[in-house]
């Protein structure tokens, strides 16, 4: 399939007309790879208001309550008690048309012994956030090394590790998680995080391996070879980055669930444990408040979903952006529409 | 073929082998069955502590101890097999085990059933309609199942599927307002659904919310949520709607043999229900079975009486029909016991733990309504897990298969909508999902541990779990190998399916 330089621009019939011809009548500079994912991802709107979302929250959880010696914005921390403002806890926060947003002292509301929602699940959402990044870094590294190493030496070491990654399958990911959670003892995020990022590996390497087996007969891999380029040059320099696309995108929905896994186990008790807040581990300890004081429960849930909605979405619209095949079919959809 | 088989079910063993090994590695040393006797103040610690080493063999390393396990497990091929038992319960862990599985899958069939055919059918639907509004809301709803935790769900089912149900039930009736939202929500729903011009959509919408609003109106006034029946008038109402359903799918209505094979079978089911009801108080589960498959054989014979030059077409269609009609008859069986089983649940008919109401001495048609009240909530919750990924998954296949060569061929042939979608299309879509469902139920069946948990299921998830916490591991070994064996046999299972469906696929390797 070779790709076209059709303008990047909502696909209306006669604006796309005009532009190729605008653009072939100017000399334009080409596009490199990157800049064409970047605009595709840019012009896909569900993932932009996702990313932006993301990023709100990461910026709230780090500047409102601070990141280790660092102080936030926010007046309280996850730990202290406090007097019961109002009765029962009920969240501070008043959206009206008449007042505006008010915050009031404690706007999530407060739990039986009066610590602070919002200061928790702030904490919760930031440990939950870094276990998810250590996964995704660390499944990651992992995946391409043994899928690259495996795709590009073949025979018996391709064997070997295909072996391997079955193996590492065959353990069910919610079952070796919590094994790994009662190993480390539970209540460290980043040992957590390392943990889980040594099992998840797997579908990362299988698609590298496919990747990287249909690579290695191109011609570029023989040009770089007849070079005298080492293996290791080959397989980092000139072939990773043709897999980058499928790496990428496999990365976000690896991400949106990890962070799913990790609070899942953080709610069975096998994963961050207190006095350390996760969101899991928040809703497992406030569940049974449910009936009571709902706010409790709402919360960390809400994140929960946030987070991992904007990542998937995030994925999506990497996978668009990243397919070569978007560009036929975009055209193609308001065709097959009208029958 | 056969080398194939062999060669992948040898390396399996390996897989297996070297799995068992590593985790038995990992769990003897997450787990510590002497953690709570460390820290007891009884007099006879010591002794204790003495014993439980000698019963679980803790002197000798881990690696050792599974050689022991394992000659354990292999004891099995010649019939002196053992896996050990569990300290806690002091039962046999093949005892526990076959307990769990039947739970489990009790629990999992009808969530992975419901799953694959909810989700192939919205996906499919989805993939006809691509990029209209009805496409963007499911793509954007699988997307939100994808990112739901299934803890927190699980919760909010409980609250609202449970409680918020049981005491709508002290109250059955639906306020106007609720009515009318309900009614403009299945009127919007079906116009994306049906498509068109615009008069055309505005039409179903109209039709479909008066529809349902009326029927909702009426099941409310009626006190139809107290005293739930469909009775022989609904039942034959809704049966001509299944004949002309499955015809339309199955062969097109164009087909009159196959539309009178599929209209008798309903005309049948009714003429049967008053003289079934005498039969169902002696009911048992293998009658019901033998009633079932007496219908599908009745079908049978009725679509090929009606004969013609393709009769397989007239049988298809009468027991796709038949099937339809034997469900109504049973669900409208099920139903009439609904007052008594209320009853006896005190008006909360819907539960939120356990399997079963212990100690209910109810006859067979009670039974199975208690089962399937305790069965809605942790299958609603499985159920909205997989049904996204089934979406997905048939969504993008049917695209992918709508975008071939031979669809073009079938159009220019002049072959209607309906045969180009349900034989050439369809069919060829379900192939790569073929290779996903055994995979997927191999997860499911391992992978239920959240939901058991919180519904209080004894099954496979809640054995490993409780284990677990309890510092068990005898039962936690037993369980992985019953899911590990399952997956690894899953993977082979999916390579033979996929090379016995597609012909592009060979297995020699």
């Amino acid at each position: 399939m070779t790709l076209q330089p059709t303008p990047l621009t909502p696909p209306t019939e006669d604006t796309t007309e005009s532009l190729e011809n605008a653009i072939e009548l100017k000399e334009v500079e080409g596009l490199s790879q990157g800049q064409i994912v970047f605009r595709r991802f840019v012009r896909h709107r569900g993932a932009m208001i996702a990313a932006l979302v993301l990023l709100l929250v990461i910026l709230l959880a780090t500047t409102s309550i601070g990141v280790g010696p660092f102080h936030g914005w926010w007046q309280w921390d996850h730990i202290r008690k406090h007097d019961i403002a109002i009765p029962g806890g009920r969240p501070t926060l008043v959206i009206s048309l008449t007042h505006g947003i008010q915050l009031g002292d404690f706007p999530f509301g407060q739990d039986t012994i009066g610590r602070d929602i919002f200061a928790r699940v702030m904490r919760g959402t930031q440990r939950s956030l870094t276990v998810m990044l250590i996964i995704g870094a660390l499944a990651t590294t992992i995946g391409i090394m043994i899928g690259a190493a495996s795709g590009f030496f073949r025979g018996r070491i391709d064997t070997l590790l295909m072996r391997f990654t079955d193996m590492v399958i065959t353990i069910p990911i919610i079952v070796i998680g919590a094994v790994l959670g009662k190993l480390i003892g539970g209540g460290n995020a980043i040992l957590l995080g390392v943990a889980l990022g040594l099992v998840t590996w797997t579908t990362m390497a299988r698609l590298v391996r496919g990747d990287f087996l249909s690579l290695r007969e191109r011609e570029f891999v023989d040009a770089a070879r007849v070079a005298g380029a080492s293996n290791s040059r080959i397989m980092f320099k000139h072939m990773l980055p043709n897999a980058i696309g499928v790496i990428i995108v496999n990365t976000t929905l690896l991400m949106a669930s990890a962070i799913l896994l990790e609070t899942a186990l953080s709610y069975l008790g096998f994963g961050v444990k207190p006095p350390d807040v996760s969101l899991g581990q928040l809703i497992n300890e406030y569940q049974s408040a449910f009936a009571t004081r709902p706010w409790l429960f709402w919360w960390p849930g809400l994140f929960i979903v946030l987070i991992a909605l904007c990542v998937n979405f995030i994925g999506d619209g990497l996978r668009d952006a990243f397919d070569p095949r978007q560009q036929r079919r975009i055209p193609n959809q308001r065709k097959t529409r009208q029958r | 073929m056969l080398t194939f088989l062999v060669r992948r079910l040898a390396s399996a063993a390996v897989v297996l082998l070297a799995s068992t090994f590593t985790f038995f590695i990992l769990v003897s040393y997450a787990v510590d069955p002497l953690e709570e006797l460390r820290y007891s103040t009884q007099i006879n610690k010591e002794q204790l502590m003495e014993a439980r080493i000698r019963l679980l063999d803790l002197d000798t390393p881990p690696v050792l101890r599974y050689f022991h396990w394992l000659r354990g497990v292999l004891g099995y091929l010649w019939g002196d097999g053992s896996l050990g038992a569990s300290w806690r319960t002091n039962r046999q862990t093949t005892e526990l085990l076959s307990g769990a599985i039947g739970v489990t899958l009790r629990l999992v069939a009808a969530a992975a059933l419901l799953a694959m055919i909810l989700g192939i059918t919205v996906g499919i639907a989805s993939a006809l309609r691509q990029y209209s509004g009805f496409d963007y809301s499911i793509t954007f709803m699988s997307f939100l199942l994808y990112s739901l935790p299934t803890f927190w769900v699980a919760v909010l089912l409980k609250q609202w599927g449970a409680i918020g149900f049981n005491d709508f039930l002290r109250d059955p009736t639906i306020g106007l307002w609720g009515l009318i939202g309900i009614a403009v929500v299945a009127g919007l729903i079906w116009s994306a659904l049906v498509g068109g011009p615009k008069r055309r959509r505005l039409t179903t919408l109209a039709i479909a919310g008066g529809v349902t609003g009326l029927t909702l109106w009426f099941m409310s006034a009626t006190g139809w949520f107290l005293k739930p029946s469909l009775g022989p008038v609904l039942i034959a109402i809704t049966g001509v709607a299944i004949a002309f359903g499955a015809t339309s799918l199955s062969t097109g209505l164009r087909n009159r043999r196959a539309l009178y094979s599929a209209l008798t079978v309903a005309a049948l089911g009714v003429a049967l229900w008053y003289p079934l009801q005498f039969v169902f108080p002696y009911a048992t589960a293998w009658l019901i079975l033998g009633l079932f498959a007496l219908s599908l054989l009745a079908a049978a014979v009725i679509g090929w009486a009606y004969g013609g030059p393709d009769r397989r077409q007239s049988v298809r269609t009468a027991a796709l029909t038949a099937i339809g009609v034997s469900l109504l008859v049973f669900a409208d069986r099920v139903m009439q016991v609904w007052g008594i089983y209320s009853d006896y649940a005190e008006g909360r008919p819907i539960a939120t733990l356990g399997a079963a109401t212990p100690g209910l001495n109810g006859d067979f048609w009670v039974d199975t309504l208690d089962q399937y009240t305790h069965l809605v909530l942790p299958t609603t919750a499985l159920l909205l897990i997989s049904f996204a990924g089934y979406t997905r998954y048939s969504r993008g296949s049917l695209l992918e298969v709508l975008n071939q060569d031979y669809i073009r061929t079938a159009r220019a042939k002049g072959l209607t909508e309906r045969t180009v979608i349900m034989r050439h299309a369809f069919r060829n879509a379900l192939i790569p999902l073929a290779t996903v469902i055994p995979l997927d139920i191999a997860a499911i069946l391992s992978g239920a541990v959240i939901t058991e948990t919180i519904f209080g299921w004894t099954g496979m998830g809640n054995l490993f779990i409780t284990s677990l916490r309890g510092s068990d591991p005898n039962p936690i070994m037993g369980f992985f190998l019953v899911t590990g064996s399952l997956a690894v046999l899953a993977n082979i299972v999916a390579d033979l399916v996929y090379a016995g469906l597609d012909p592009r696929i060979r297995v020699n390797a």
